[in-house]
């Protein structure tokens, strides 16, 4: 089906010539899944006017919930979303201040201080890509009674791009432009078309500081600033005590400015501990209502789930655990750099290599007996929202396959039961952080491996040093001074641009970019440079998903990159709350609407 | 006497000095840093957190930062931590109360059943009481806290559901509830901590008494007519409690220090689990401050040691 096609079909759909349901039917003859047809639709602006992204909020008065007690094996340290470094950080943040909108699980936006969602119907979207233009709600407050306007807005900017401040949010602020309009409107201006616009101000690096709170300390006193510990923002629940690295308290907001909302009397976040006893003190005592990150082992959520006081939530994202081959060789050094991009790894440079690797691990093993529902298998990089998701991707487990290949390829066995070809001896050191599951994949891969002639020999480094940027240490990921390495690597946002910039070439990690580069694997494709810069200033939705599906299909059919599961985030919950998560924004960020039914 | 307690505190400044460059060196040396969330975050920019590292001061060379940050606490600033950024005198100061009811009450606990059961038991060696109490004894200092705060968890908080087994600070209640609240949650990592140490303590207490026990002034006591009791406190006791003032001494640090594993599994926001979380996040200020005090305090409470001795032992003169 050509692009032609699927506009004359959307085209039929809006005029009501073609119903909706048989637009998702001829999609799936095509091979696209059912999400993806109605985001498709969604995205050409042929949704139904009442798209739910966000479940009904049912109670029809404010408060009176009693207390929701919040549990998180990792303790919050600070309130200020600006230095915010974790998610940790950013939810306690997030359970006081605000962005201008938030992103639902499907990957839409949800407005929450603004009045709505900018688009290029409502003029908010410039048609050129240039700015996009929000319109603030009117009538909301701080919880110190003064008024949320503009300037707090432009004021969040300025904080955040002022180095001397050295906040963590700065990406998101530095490069744009915002001007004030009127006290209700705010126009983000950006240096070129940006289809990606809804970064500033929006998610979890969009929380909105009050200005008048934080004025005074917009410098290099930025961490004397009384309210980084004691915050006043907009959001449904008032601070009420902060104890760093230990618990929060907060209290219903009684001029909250969504009608009926908090739910919930009082609030209590505790932190520290750890996520198996988080998990029994949700599913198997109840003493708490809801655990963050359950990164427990699924046959023991299982297990604990069975006493059946509590569920678990999973929630499908971006998060994704997969091999990389790398692509230079990190045993020559060129000009004192090992796995310099001027060298070619000598036996990855052979695609019917990099096949038989990808044909050699048993992603259904992993899912079944290590990550369970907390890793289903996949053959796609890039796998959310589902509109980006590619149909074109398979995975299979052949051992079998993977001999006939090496053999067709030339390489022969030697006499100790490894391929070999030219001198060149399929042994590859495959790296990862400390991580059980992770030692586990490892030893699946090395037996399978082992049935095709290749040995892999196995080393784990410590997560703080292989996760860290210590210019001085060669065992980081970056560096990525090893054949093979493994990691999960996240996608904050529901854009995928900042996602797969990992390939492309000008990101390559290097000696001259201090390991800072992203592409770790270190790929490079004229192809890929070339449409990943045509998506980056592609208006056009529908084009620019297909653009980042053939950008997926690019890096994964290089082989070079080998997906193995999904991380979805997994939570615990009481039967009887009714949390709203998302899987492209933080754990807290539609907290207001968080229910408990009877 | 006072000049020689101003000799030792003397003494002690250069060996905090060496302590503290010790650890800074070694704190320097480990790698990572503060922002290892932001590497695998797409969304941060690499140079973002470079200028970070910056801010803070982490790219300038170790000795540098040693200059800096003793020249600062010198002058009473104990500098911010990296990750909260507040000063870490507060972040300890929070800590302290929690700490010393929780570690206090467990030495308390300790010392309760160690001196009467190492006492009594030494005091009719071989008997049956004195073999339970060894056997006990043994079980007790051979399981980690690790272990038998689990089992705490699982059989009252999980199986017959009485205690909470995570700790709270804030608790919405006053008067006797709060306290039965309070009491309620403490129960088992005071438990966990007090009978760990109180069995090592036993073992102690009852070989510190049994070699004052056949001395001859014992004997001597005893041949006199006095009662047992007496004989048993005023002479064998107040003997005997010399090394163990020494090692119940050495242990008084740790009641700021905490107790890393048990408030880890029961949440007991202590100075144990601030010192863990530190050491995780590479919060440098904040492990050095810790880590300082605890070696501050050990220090101190040796010499409080020795003067004890004098006062138990008035043959021990200070020189």
């Amino acid at each position: 089906m050509t692009e032609d096609d699927l506009r004359g079909l959307i085209a039929r759909v809006k005029d009501g010539r073609l119903s909706r349901r048989g637009f998702v039917k001829r999609m799936a003859a095509v091979g696209l899944t059912a999400p993806m047809a109605t985001q498709i639709l969604a995205i050409a602006g042929a949704a139904p006017a009442a798209a739910q992204s966000v479940p009904e909020y049912k109670p029809t008065r404010r408060g009176g919930g009693g207390q929701l007690k919040i549990l998180y094996w990792q303790a919050a340290t600070l309130l200020n979303p600006h230095f915010a470094a974790g998610t940790t950080n950013q939810d306690a943040s997030r359970v006081f201040y605000e962005p201008l909108a938030g992103w639902a699980t499907d990957g839409t936006l949800v407005p929450i201080l603004a009045a709505e969602i900018p688009s290029v119907e409502n003029g908010g979207l410039a048609s050129d890509g240039r700015s996009v233009t929000w319109k603030l709600k009117r009538g909301v407050k701080w919880h110190d009674g003064q008024d949320f306007s503009a300037d707090d807005v432009v004021f969040n900017w300025e904080y955040s791009k002022n180095p001397a401040v050295a906040t963590v949010t700065s990406g998101s602020y530095r490069d744009v432009n915002v001007v004030k309009v009127d006290d209700y409107t705010v126009r983000v201006e950006f240096p070129q078309p940006t289809p990606f616009w809804a970064d500033a101000f929006v998610g979890g690096t969009g929380q909105i500081v009050p200005k008048h709170q934080f004025k005074d300390y917009a410098g290099a006193n930025s961490r004397d600033a009384p309210a980084n510990l004691r915050p006043v923002g907009t959001s449904a629940y008032k601070f009420v005590s902060f104890a760093p690295g230990d618990n929060l308290r907060a209290e219903l907001n009684p001029n909250y400015h969504m009608n009926n909302r908090p739910y919930f009397d009082t609030l209590e976040v505790k932190g520290g501990g750890d996520a198996v006893s988080a998990a029994r003190a949700v599913l198997q005592t109840g003493d708490y209502d809801y655990a963050w990150n359950m990164q427990v082992e699924d046959e023991i959520l299982k297990r604990l789930e069975a006493a059946g006081r509590g569920k678990i939530n999973i929630v499908d994202g971006g998060s994704i655990e997969f091999v990389q081959l790398n692509a230079t060789d990190p045993n020559q050094e060129v000009d004192g750099e090992r796995a310099s991009i001027r060298t070619q790894h000598p036996a990855f440079r052979d695609p019917a290599v990099r096949q038989a690797m990808a044909l050699l691990i048993d992603r259904n093993a992993l899912e079944q007996f290590i990550y369970g529902r907390g890793g289903p298998a996949t053959a796609n990089f890039l796998n959310n929202p589902p509109r980006f998701r590619s149909p074109n991707m398979r995975w299979e487990f052949s051992i079998q396959k993977a001999n006939e290949l090496l053999d067709a390829a030339g390489w022969a066995r030697g006499r100790d039961g490894i391929r070999a070809k030219d001198g060149v001896r399929l042994k590859f050191v495959y790296q990862t952080s400390v991580n059980a599951p992770r030692q586990r994949t490892q030893a699946i891969y090395k037996q399978a491996a082992q049935r095709a002639g290749i040995d892999l020999e196995l080393k784990s480094v410590t997560a703080s040093v292989f996760f860290s940027s210590d210019v001085a240490n060669p065992d980081t990921y970056t560096k990525f001074y090893a054949d093979m390495q493994m990691y999960t690597t996240t996608m904050p946002q529901a854009d995928p641009e900042r996602f797969m910039n990992q390939y492309v070439s000008w990101e390559i990690s290097s000696k001259a970019n201090n390991w800072q580069g992203r592409n770790i694997v270190r790929w490079r494709s004229e192809e890929y440079d070339r449409i990943f810069r045509e998506a980056q200033g592609e208006l056009d939705p529908v084009k620019r998903a297909a653009m980042f599906i053939r950008l997926n299909d690019l890096v994964v059919g290089s082989n070079h990159i080998i997906p193995l599961v999904k991380r979805p985030t997994v939570s615990a919950s009481l039967n009887n709350l009714r949390p709203v998560l998302s899987a492209w924004d933080l754990t807290m960020w539609y907290l207001n609407d968080w229910t408990r039914e009877a | 006497m006072l000049q020689y307690v101003t000799r030792r505190l003397l003494i002690a400044i250069p060996s905090l000095l060496g302590i503290s460059v010790v650890l800074f060196t070694v704190l320097a040396l480990a790698p990572g840093d503060p922002f290892e969330e932001l590497a695998t975050n797409p969304a941060v920019p690499p140079d973002v957190r470079a200028a970070l590292r910056a801010s803070l001061g982490l790219d300038d060379p170790v000795y540098l930062r040693y200059l800096h940050w003793l020249s600062a606490m010198l002058r009473g600033d104990w500098g911010f931590s990296f990750v909260s950024r507040i000063p870490v005198d507060q972040l300890i100061l929070q800590r302290l109360p929690t700490t010393v009811a929780v570690i206090g009450a467990s030495q308390v606990l300790a010392l309760a059943i160690a001196l009467p059961v190492g006492v009594f038991a030494a005091t009719r060696p071989y008997s049956i009481f004195d073999q339970i109490a060894n056997t006990l004894a043994f079980v007790g200092f051979s399981l980690p806290t690790f272990f038998t705060g689990l089992l705490l968890i699982m059989f009252f908080s999980i199986y017959l559901d009485w205690l909470p087994f995570v700790f709270r600070t804030n608790i919405e209640a006053t008067g006797w509830k709060w306290w039965w609240e309070m009491i309620r949650q403490s129960i088992m990592p005071v438990l966990v901590l007090g009978l760990f140490q109180g069995a090592a303590w036993t073992r102690f207490v009852r070989s510190a008494v049994l070699d004052v026990v056949r001395l001859d002034h014992v004997t001597t006591a005893r041949s006199k007519g006095l009662s047992e009791a007496r004989i048993t406190l005023k002479h064998i006791v107040r003997n005997a409690m010399i090394p163990v003032v020494t090692l119940v001494a050495l242990q008084m640090p740790a009641v700021f220090g905490g107790a890393i594993v048990t408030e880890q599994i029961f949440r007991v926001p202590g100075i144990g689990s601030l010192l863990i979380s530190a050491i995780l996040a590479n919060d440098t200020p904040v492990i050095m401050a810790v880590t300082f005090v605890f070696a501050g305090l050990v220090i101190l409470f040796n010499l409080l040691a020795d003067v004890l001795y004098g006062w138990l032992d008035p043959r021990i003169s200070f020189r």
